[in-house]
């Protein structure tokens, strides 16, 4: 049976995290290919990294990361922040990532999404959707908004509709972030997430919200979701990945449990 | 040494990481006489098997893929390097090696997973391989472990040459060949553990073999 994956995701300022992770003893590590390797360690079953890095010349300190980081771990990852071209994928994929994740890039050229699945195959696409729930419209039938810009900026774009065009597109996979959500340990915005994953035939990855290991059953058994990201919930302590994978399979859900 | 089959439809690099990081000595390569000596040949692909075979064609390396396994080179295969060991896929209707009887087949949409709900296709992550023929290659793995696959097509061949499956809708052959002539639908290379594991008895049964001759 195909296993629901737990994804930590690691944000990246110039080849640093942005906050460190705390492992066992607590100690603060703000490397991350250490914090990659410490939850490769741990069974995660993918890894995300995005690179906020502000300017292009710290292009290179983080690519120079994608490529220690797939020197060490033995499992897939995915890289997204500031992806923007077919040679900015390109540069990633050849660095030792598995998948590139566009997020804003996408809703203002579509086309990068099957120009990169045309050259990379639609496995290694990744479409970032940053949604908000707002009033049903004509515009937003599904009462779900595409912004971008970290949620400032609205696109008057159905989320739903947008779903199904990047499948359409070529996208390998979605990954699907509550900006309503996010922050707020609540758990995941089930709604929303149930109503993508029903709809398109890609998998799915719920994100933002996750305060307890049940919000990542609810995402994948209520949500339907294939996956479920992670990060404070794993960054600061509070639970490690094989306890959080004990408890999923504790209520049926299928993880890797063996790694 | 292991040769890594070098064509542009294959993830050399990803396998060339994890075998330095076994610290088992490898090259990427597509010359012929470097294959000729080498120990064995990893035989990796990604993307349209209609692709990857004319790549082989025109490269001139279908033939000396052929010619090592006729002289019993031993040989792993991995996700389409896996489907194009058998003799057809109907992905772009392509005439594949032909070297293990059998065809691919694709993932039908229609069929459902154990909750009755429709299978996402590509068949993309972690999942299980049940062993039908114990084989040094999957030697002193844990039954347990995962294995991560990304593949719309599967490998179908005749039924003494399946070694293990993997149950997505319905149960599909996930490891075939015969000893020494190996293929995996899914990623050893990214596979974590249990992945690195399968790698290091390809190399070592590479050595074995040597010796032996």
């Amino acid at each position: 049976m195909l296993s629901k994956r737990i994804i930590p995701c690691l944000d990246v300022r110039d080849g640093r995290l942005t906050k460190g992770v705390k492992f066992a003893g607590n100690v603060d590590i703000g490397d991350p290919v250490e914090s990659a390797r410490m939850y490769y360690e741990q069974g995660a079953d993918e890894i995300v990294f995005y690179d906020i890095t502000a300017s292009h010349e710290d292009r290179k300190i983080f690519l120079d990361v994608v490529e220690r980081v797939a020197s060490q771990i033995f499992i897939p990852f995915s890289v997204g922040g500031g992806i923007a071209t077919v040679a900015d994928m390109r540069a990633v994929l050849l660095a030792g990532a598995e998948k590139v994740s566009v997020n804003s890039a996408a809703v203002k050229n579509p086309d990068i999404v099957s120009l990169g699945a045309a050259q990379f195959g639609s496995q290694s696409i990744v479409v970032g959707m940053d949604v908000k729930k707002v009033p049903v419209s004509e515009a937003v039938p599904s009462g779900y908004e595409i912004v971008i810009h970290g949620g400032r900026k609205a696109m008057g774009l159905d989320a739903l509709e947008w779903a199904l065009t990047v499948e359409s597109l070529g996208a390998g996979e979605i990954c699907l972030n509550s900006i309503d959500a996010d922050g707020t340990k609540d758990g995941y915005e089930l709604t929303l997430t149930r109503l993508i994953s029903e709809k398109v035939h890609i998998p799915v990855i719920a994100s933002g919200g996750a305060g307890n290991p049940q919000h990542m059953v609810e995402a994948v058994t209520e949500g339907k979701a294939s996956a479920a990201l992670i990060a404070s919930i794993v960054h600061y302590g509070q639970y490690t990945v094989p306890q959080i994978k004990d408890y999923m399979a504790g209520k049926g859900v299928p993880v890797r449990g063996v790694w | 040494m292991l040769a890594i089959l070098d064509y542009k439809a294959g993830n050399q690099t990803s396998v060339k990481r994890a075998l330095d990081h076994l610290g088992i000595d490898n090259r990427i390569t597509a010359d012929p006489e470097t294959i000729e000596g080498s120990l064995g040949i990893i035989f990796p692909g990604v993307g349209a098997a209609g692709q990857a075979m004319s790549e082989l064609l025109t490269s001139g390396l279908a033939d000396v893929l052929k010619a090592q396994i006729w002289k019993e080179k031993p040989l792993l295969g991995i996700c389409v390097g896996c489907q194009i060991l058998l003799d057809y896929s109907p992905e772009n209707d392509t005439r594949t090696l032909g070297v293990v009887p059998g065809e691919c087949a694709i993932f039908n949409p229609g069929w459902t997973d154990e909750d009755g709900v429709p299978i996402r296709v590509p068949h993309m992550g972690w999942n299980q391989i049940e062993i039908v023929h114990e084989t040094p290659l999957l030697a002193g793995l844990d039954p347990a472990a995962s294995f991560y696959f990304v593949h719309s097509y599967f490998p179908v061949p005749a039924d003494e040459y399946v070694i293990a499956t993997t149950t997505y809708g319905r149960p599909f052959c996930s490891v075939h060949g015969r000893e020494g002539l190996w293929a995996t639908q899914f990623h050893p290379e990214k596979s974590g553990r249990p992945g690195l594991k399968i790698l290091k008895n390809f190399a070592d049964y590479c050595r074995e073999a040597s010796r032996a001759q």
